[in-house]
This record gives structure tokens, sequence and C-alpha cells, in this order.
């Protein structure tokens, strides 16, 4: 049978399409790692001398006071920013949380047709509203609504920035929630329900628990992005340096600082490494926080595994 | 043509298995299997579950490459030649169909699932893919049900409807061996009889291996069968004498005779 041995060695058209895109995908994947790469070289070489000459760790992590421009005697204390940032972020998880989880499960598991299609339409769009818009709500709509209500002075505080960036985060929450319960067979629920399960039993006790990645990543991208948000919190946060002791109390963020000092500093100065120190600082979070949901994800999926899944490796003996 | 060919002295033998060991993570599946397959044989698997009968026929199409944590070691020669020296795997897979327990109706319309062979290998004349589309699923028993509606997604198709759609597509690759594993879970018997007849005739095309938990499918079909448990196989007999009383080992006997499994 001399044609099939010719077969068996035949390196045809498809085989070599094949080899090409592998390597052609593989390219696309070290890319991604060489552009990360790139920015924190990017960040940490324009820190560099900041983190080396002039960082004081106790300053840096324990003192609020962040007076880069004074002429005499700047402090470089990002205490405060990091609390800014920390109070924000975690008052919008509190709003987007429980909100996008339950949209999501309303769209995914309870709406029906039309219902359904429309809201998932207009939940898309919400998602799509640039956060400029947002910080101009905070500004003009949250800021008197807030004084009114809580009878404060001042409306432009964590409550307003994490209530902005709630609402902000949601909706690419809710999009990818409901994409993680959609993943779910309907084998399952149709397993569950010929139980005599009902619809939330259902979506408890199966549903949730099988998308359970799924809403973990979701959770935190909306972390991620409530942390990395500059311009809503910017413009809705109040922008003054403080230790908040309260909802109502003017904070800043870190990202905000970035984007408002980093115009007015000289390339090169204290003032401007120390910004980049920030980026660091900003850089490492998101890391660890993406590190930790990879860790928590992975060990989720040990424990349901069974087979093991296609390894990434070529086809090739 | 120039490539040596290192054909075995039977070279009619299309499937030979010299110790043969497969594991998972390190957990064996299936230990020290030798037999051979002569062509135009249905070889019959039978065996409880957890046997290692599906990997017995993962090793044969080299689903090793894919499957995470699975070792093969031991040789698998198909058509005279080890598995593992095809340098394209992907042409062994060709000459292999195989059809798994659960219908898999690709999300593709009915004539494009059974036309998708024939494409991947460069048939683009529709002339030529109508014949192997109606040929294939005539051959599978579904040509009637479905002629009408060949537009409409085969993953839509019923269970019973989506196996025989599954075992059409296999046909299409013109393999010369065909791999069924328990194809009929999921068919009715009446459906499945009529499978069964197809089988019968294809033998003198192809080397058939017929996974099957039914005992009596294998009876009907096989010529000779493999006894495979608990990661072992116990034996290879002709199937009458098998299930006459003259298999070798008494667990065999008990298996078939229904005392366990």
């Amino acid at each position: 049978m001399p044609e099939v041995a010719h077969a068996a060695d035949r390196r045809d058209a498809a085989w070599w399409i094949d080899r090409a895109v592998q390597i052609l995908v593989l390219a696309g994947g070290l890319s991604a790692i060489v552009f990360i790469a790139g920015i924190f070289v990017f960040i940490t070489r324009e820190g560099a001398g900041f983190v080396f000459d002039r960082f004081d760790f106790r300053e840096f992590f324990g003192s609020p006071r962040w007076t880069p421009t004074s002429s005499h005697n700047p402090t470089y204390g990002a205490l405060a920013l990091i609390a800014g940032t920390a109070s924000v972020t975690g008052l919008a998880m509190l709003v987007s949380v429980p909100f996008s989880l339950g949209a999501a499960i309303y769209i995914g598991e309870f709406a029906t047709g039309r219902v359904r299609e429309t809201l998932k339409v207009l939940v898309e769009l919400l998602a799509a509203i640039p956060s400029v818009v947002w910080g101009f709500i905070g500004l003009s709509i949250m800021n008197p609504l807030i004084i009114q209500v809580f009878d404060v002075p001042v409306g432009l505080n964590v409550l307003n920035a994490g209530v902005i960036l709630g609402l902000m985060a949601a909706p690419i929450m809710t999009t990818i929630a409901e994409d993680a319960l959609k993943a779910v067979p309907d084998t399952y629920r149709e397993a569950a329900e010929a139980m005599g399960a009902t619809r939330w039993q259902v979506t408890f006790k199966v549903v949730l628990p099988a998308a359970r990645n799924g809403l973990v990543a979701a959770t935190l991208l909306g972390v991620g992005r409530g942390f990395g948000e500059t311009m809503a919190v910017l413009m809705a946060s109040g922008h003054s340096i403080n230790l908040p002791t309260s909802p109502f109390d003017s904070v800043r963020a870190l990202t905000a600082t970035i984007a408002a000092e980093l115009g007015e500093t000289a390339a090169g100065s204290d003032h401007y490494g120390a910004l980049f120190t920030l980026g660091i600082f900003l850089f490492l979070v998101t890391f660890a926080i993406n590190f930790a949901a990879d860790v928590f994800v992975r060990g989720g999926q040990r424990k349901h595994r069974r087979r093991g899944r296609r390894p990434a490796a070529s086809a090739n003996p | 043509m120039s490539v040596p060919v290192q054909a075995s002295e039977a070279a009619d033998y299309a499937i030979e298995v010299e110790d043969l060991a497969i594991r998972y993570h390190g957990k064996p599946a299936l230990s020290s299997v030798t037999l051979q397959v002569p062509s135009h044989e249905i070889f019959g698997i039978i065996g409880p579950a957890n046997s290692g009968k599906t990997s017995f026929l993962r090793a044969i199409n080299r689903m090793d490459l894919m499957t995470a944590g699975m070792e093969v070691s031991g040789s698998v020669r198909v058509e005279g030649r080890d598995v593992r020296s095809w340098r394209n795997p992907y042409a062994l897979r060709q000459r292999i169909g195989v059809v798994f327990p659960l219908p898999v109706g690709l999300p593709l319309s009915i004539y494009d699932n059974v036309a998708l062979s024939s494409r991947l290998r460069g048939t683009r004349k529709k002339a030529d893919l109508d014949v192997i589309v109606e040929r294939c699923l005539r051959r599978a028993a579904l040509w009637d049900e479905v002629k009408d509606r060949l537009d409409s997604l085969g993953s839509l198709l019923s269970g019973g409807q989506q196996q025989r759609l599954t075992i059409a597509r296999a046909l299409s690759q013109d393999p010369s061996i065909l791999l069924l594993d328990e194809f009929s879970i999921a068919v009715d018997p009446v459906t499945t009889m009529r499978i069964e007849e197809v089988l019968a005739e294809l033998k003198s095309e192809m080397t058939i291996v017929l996974v099957t938990n039914l005992v009596q499918q294998a009876r009907r079909l096989a010529s000779r069968t493999a006894f495979f448990l608990t990661g072992e196989l116990v034996e290879v007999t002709e199937t009458e004498t098998m299930f006459e009383g003259g298999a070798q080992d008494p667990r065999t006997t008990a298996y078939v005779e229904g005392k366990f499994g």
C-alpha cells in the first residue's frame, strides 16, 4: 500500500496553512506580553529616578500630605490618594455588584421574548456612554441632588463619585455576567426543573454555581474599571486631598491626580517621577487583582474539571 | 510513492496493537493490550463502563494529541504503520471515521455537515458534493427523513437523527477504518437495526471497530469480539464461540450472560 505511506507523510497545503496560523497566533500572543512588558518598563523607567532618590516608603504610604508643588518643602504622601481611590471604588462596587448581577439574572433567567431583547440592547447602549458624560451627570445632577437631600455643603464627594462609578461599571458587568449565565447549558436547567425546582431555586442552586467563574470575572472587571477610571472620578469626587471619614467628604483619586498634574510638571523633576510612581503603584495593584482572579478561577476549575482541556500544543509529532 | 512502506508480513491487518497502555495524568486507564484487527472485519469490543474501551479508540486516531494528560505507550499500527510515525496526523484522521456515543450534529446545515469532509479535502463542485451527500445520507438511513430540508440546521435534528447524521458524516470521509463508540445509545431500536444492516454491508469496504454496551449487538455484527474489564484486555475470541459458552475466561462468560456489569 504505497499510497498510504505517502499520505502519512505528505504535508499538504492544509498542513502548512495550519502551521502558519499556529505561528501567527503565537506571535499575536507574544505581542501582548511584549506590550505589557513595554508599558511596565516605560513607567518604571520614568518613575525610577524618584523611587531611588527621593522615595520614602513611610511618607508615600503613611502620609496624607501630597504637596508636590510646595516651593520649600514638597511632600509626596499618597495615603489620601490611595484612600480616595479605595473609598470611591469600594462604594462603586457596593452599588454595581447587586445591580449588575440582578440585572444579569433577570435578563438571563427570568425575562423572555421582547423584554429580554430590549433590555439587552439598552444595557449595551448604557455601556457605551463615555465617562466624561457620567462625570457631567455627577457634576450637574448628582451634585445639587446630594446637597438638597442630605443637606451638606458640597455634593462632590465619595458618595457622588461612588454612585456615578457604580452606575458606569454596572452595564459592562451586566453584559459579561449575562454571557456567563448564557454559557450554562440548558440541559442543566431542564434537569433541575424536572426535579420540581422553582425558577429561583434553579438559578441559585444550579446556574449561579455553574457560572461562578464568569461572574467573578465580571465583578473583577468592574473593580478594574472603577480603579482605573479617571475622568468621571475627577469630575464627581471634588478632587480635594482628604482622608475620608464619611461618604460626604471630598476626595482625590490616584488616577485623577496623575491626569490633572502630569501636564504641568517638568519632565524628570521629582514631581514628574512621583506621578509615575503612582502609576507604578496602580499597575501593580491592577496586576495583583488580575492575578488573584486568575488563581481563584483556576482553583474553581480544578475542582470541577475532569478530563482536562485541549492543550495548546501543536499537533506535530 | 517512493516512501518506504514498513508493512508488516501480514499486510491485511488494518489495525495492529501491541502492548498498548494508556494513562490519564499518570493514572492507568488501559494496560498491556495486544490484538490485531484484520481488514474488512467488524471487530467488537464489549465491557462494562470504565473498562478502557473508549480510551482504546482514542489511541487509534491519535486523540492523545489534543487531550491534556493522556499518555500512550506501546504501539498502534494502522495499515502497517505506527500511528505516531505519521508526520501528518490529520491525514491519519481523514482515513478513520469516528462516531461518538452522543451525537454531534455540527452547527451547520444538514447538507454542509455531510459535505464538510469533502470540502476540507478540496471538493468544490456542487454536483460532486450532491452525489456524496445523498449517498452518505442514504447509507446512514437518514435520506428519506431529511431530503426536503437539507438546508436546516443539523444540530436541530432529534437525537437519533443527529446520530445518523454523524454516521453519514463519518462515511463521507470515505474512511478505511470506522470506529463506532456505543453509537446506538441515543438511537431507537428500529433505526439501530437499520444502521446495523448498513454496517454489515460496509464491511466489504472498510474495517469497523464496534464498541458497544449491547452484547447482543456485538453478537449480531462482530466476527470477533474483545472483552475489556477495568483497563485490561481479558480476551479476544470468535464472537460465536464467546456467546456459546466457549470463552477462555469465566469472567467473559459471566458478562455475556448478563451475570454482572
